[in-house]
């Protein structure tokens, strides 16, 4: 037992090490380092076109969608030393965020399932950064139940007439094209009548709304399709195989390893420490601690959870299912922790200026944002069931509208 | 980075698995359970001849030689089989005592007998309620004479000898404490066992009346030598706890696929799915914190006290939580003395005290950041 790289993980490690030492945009380091919570803002500069800066010189130093093959504009690097890279990169890493969905999700897809001819147009400019890519997938009436989408595709001619909407839609604004599931067959069962496309987001009728959303911030979009004209060459998959497609692009989400889930803890614990009370410092008392030591154990849970993730892929083997509790142990973990910092600053706990006592303003903003993390990319209920089911080996649940047409399934609750 | 037990481990823990699936199934633990023998005499001796005791003991002194790291996969083992056996107080108490302070000839006395299953060892250190502290060590030694009481002693009433920890000055500093190392056969003990929630591991109360003691370590070293001994003892309890979550999850798991309720198994609900998920989340976080600890442990890092605390209040959430969630998935029949369930639920509790209670531990492992994030 060892936390040492092979030699051949050092050797690569030294590599990436120097390159980034001589090509990363220093100017930013301060900027993005102190930007937590998954929350990137640079004061003086568009984050896209920094990120597309960065990503174009990865790309030309071979160093972008590392375990794509040499030929898509990848490194055709394992596994390992994508986790490496990643550990490299750094705060760098944040740039990266408009590209993950294309590089995790869209890219893979358009690999296992485009033509050669779309393989050799879309997947290098997507690697280098030129193209930026968004998936179009979670609806208003289809979110954990994803299949249940209602966006149609009918046939006409050579091509597919697209009306419907889709929600929840990261960096739409920003994405040339979009990974796009579709209903073509509302007479079959709803997994059957499923058909993937991908297009050209500034094609006529694609309409691109922000959400203004709870938090009060907009990172996330709507997009309307009002008669769009999509090619049949645009097609993944067969007609009608759109839920096995989709399957692939969300399987490459859940693969991310390593990426390091923001807690909330290290900042609650200098919190803590920090923190004058009537009795003395926050962490000297008993119930605090106890809070503490509880969130210490979980986020120490979680890195050495990675680290075997990590091992197991430096062994070349396929890491265990342990992976899949992150995001269902930090999610709720953040919450508990903004409601906690802002119990212990009392009535001054209701402010969110950033002049405004200990905490400025972080544990407010966490509050207000953390409900996402519990429902963005599977809510804690799907990634419970996801766990029963497939780690545990427990039944799927009863599936009341498995076998009936899509178009006799009911719409409303009450 | 290779954070994982090498392949010969995990075929030690096989084998483990293997042999105690046979020589220690629930009906062994029953019959301690029950009061039929205060502990399994014939699994004892099966744990010596496998050489199980003394893996983590230097062949010089009768071991294995192996070390911690293996040391862990078989104490995950015996907490996933509940092994009604002296093992704990004998082996991560006073086997590593003697590691830690003995002097060579009583290491040469006790680490072959403890290897050779021929002589159970414990460590007397509690008097009455209370966390380890130094302040709570009452029991006197003058000239090496012993006058005092320790209560709770893990399997005190059928060891053959004791670490004890003494006070031997007044200063009102830990360096007041010092320990001993008692020879219970010898006269002038008086050993009581004390009923308690989980029968299949003894507890007692030593009283030493005018006892004679050798010093075990230097005088006045008491203390630094308890609370090293505790965090290395709090990483191998660790993994017997996580070895039981484990068992536990996989028993509600079983459960909940065979029984049958409004014409579903009853792990069709999500109610009953969800609950099984976090006790999976639980087991999960706990044997990675564990892996943590057996990796300080076993190369003596700096690290050690933080991972040590670590591992133990993580495993001792997921035991607690397993076990309990476990009862509950079994519904009524989980109340009954006939399942397996309130056997684990008894050890995970009990097992959550002996070592310091959870408070203890949190209390310890916060003030081990503090005092990292100061460096």
């Amino acid at each position: 037992m060892n936390f040492d790289d092979t030699p051949q993980e050092a050797e690569f490690r030294d590599t990436a090490r120097k390159w980034i030492d001589a090509n990363a945009p220093k100017e930013f380091e301060a900027e993005l380092s102190k930007s937590s919570l998954g929350r990137i803002r640079l004061a003086q500069h568009d984050m896209v076109e920094v990120g597309k800066a960065w990503q174009k010189k990865k790309a030309h130093g071979g160093w972008a969608c590392l375990h794509w093959p040499k030929e898509y504009g990848g490194r055709g690097a394992t596994p390992i030393e994508r986790v490496i890279w990643q550990q490299e990169e750094g705060v760098f890493g944040k740039l990266t965020q408009p590209f993950q969905i294309g590089e995790g999700m869209c890219g893979p897809t358009v690999m296992a399932y485009g033509s050669e001819a779309a393989k050799q147009r879309y997947l290098p400019k997507l690697a280098s950064g030129e193209e930026i890519w968004c998936q179009l997938f979670s609806e208003p009436a289809a979110g954990s139940d994803v299949a249940g989408l209602r966006t149609r595709a009918e046939r006409r001619g050579d091509g597919w007439i697209v009306n419907g909407q889709k929600i929840w839609t990261s960096g739409a604004h920003y994405s040339d094209y979009g990974l796009l599931i579709t209903r073509t067959d509302p007479n079959v069962p709803k997994h059957k009548g499923l058909t993937m496309f991908f297009l050209d987001m500034k094609s006529k009728g694609v309409e691109v709304r922000p959400i203004k959303q709870a938090n009060g911030m907009q990172e996330f979009n709507e997009v309307y399709f009002t008669d769009v004209v999509i090619p049949d060459s645009q097609r993944l998959g067969a007609v009608g195989d759109g839920w096995s497609v989709s399957l692939t692009t969300l399987m490459n989400e859940r693969m991310s390893i390593g990426a390091r889930l923001a807690t909330g803890f290290p900042e609650m614990f200098e919190f803590c420490s920090n923190l004058m009370t009537e009795d003395g410092p926050a962490i000297d008392d008993r119930a605090t601690r106890s809070k503490l030591a509880s969130w210490a154990v979980k986020t120490s849970g979680l890195k050495y959870t990675s680290y075997r993730a990590i091992s197991a892929l430096s062994k070349g083997e396929r890491p265990g299912p342990e992976n899949s509790i992150g995001k269902l142990v930090a999610g709720v973990m953040l919450q508990d922790i903004a409601m906690y910092a802002m119990d212990l600053e009392g009535a001054a706990g209701v402010f969110t200026g950033e002049a405004e006592e200990e905490a400025r303003g972080q544990f407010q903003q966490m509050l207000l944002s953390s409900p996402s993390m519990r429902i963005a990319g599977g809510t804690d209920e799907i990634l419970r069931n996801i766990i029963a089911e497939r780690v545990l080996g427990l039944p799927g649940d009863v599936r009341v509208d498995k076998d009936v047409p899509f178009n006799k399934i009911p719409i409303k609750g009450r | 980075m290779n954070f994982d037990f090498s392949d010969d481990q995990k075929q030690l823990r096989d084998q483990a698995r293997k042999f105690l699936a046979e020589k220690c199934p629930p009906k062994a633990v029953r019959a301690v359970l029950d009061g039929k023998a205060p502990y399994d005499k014939q699994l004892w001796k099966g744990l010596a001849e496998m050489g199980f005791l003394g893996v983590a003991i230097p062949e010089d002194f009768g071991g294995a030689g192996a070390g911690h790291l293996e040391l862990c996969v078989i104490a995950e083992e015996m907490g996933r089989a509940l092994a009604p056996v002296p093992f704990s107080s004998t082996v991560y108490l006073a086997a590593e005592a003697l590691l830690l302070a003995g002097s060579e000839a009583q290491k040469r006395k006790w680490l072959p007998a403890i290897a050779a299953g021929e002589a159970i060892g414990t460590l007397a250190l509690f008097e009455g309620k209370g966390n380890p502290s130094p302040q709570a060590v009452k029991l006197t030694a003058s000239a090496g004479t012993l006058n005092g009481a320790k209560k709770p002693v893990p399997d005190g009433a059928i060891a053959d000898f004791a670490i004890v920890a003494a006070r031997t000055g007044s200063s009102g500093r830990e360096t007041d404490v010092s320990l001993f190392l008692v020879d219970l056969k010898a006269g002038g003990i008086e050993a009581k066992a004390l009923t308690n929630i989980d029968p299949t591991r003894g507890q007692a109360e030593l009283s030493f009346k005018n006892c004679k003691a050798e010093p075990l370590g230097a005088s006045g070293e008491g203390w630094s030598i308890i609370s090293r001994l505790l965090d290395r003892a709090a990483v191998l309890i660790a993994f017997e706890q996580v070895g039981g979550a484990d068992r536990t999850l996989e028993m509600g798991r079983d459960y909940a696929l065979d029984r049958i309720a409004f014409g579903r198994p009853i792990g069709s609900f999500q109610a009953v799915k969800h609950m099984l998920a976090d006790m999976y989340v639980s087991a999960t976080l706990a044997r990675s914190n564990c892996y943590y600890g057996a990796w300080a442990l076993s190369s003596d890092a700096s690290e050690l006290p933080e991972a040590a605390a670590a591992a133990r209040i993580s495993a001792t959430q997921a035991f607690q939580h397993c076990a309990k969630n476990n009862t509950q998935v079994h519904g009524g029949m989980g109340f009954t003395w006939e399942f397996d369930c309130h056997m684990y639920y008894r050890r995970a509790n009990a097992m959550a005290l002996g070592l310091g209670s959870l408070s203890y531990w949190e209390d310890a492992l916060i003030d081990r950041m503090r005092k990292k994030n100061a460096a």
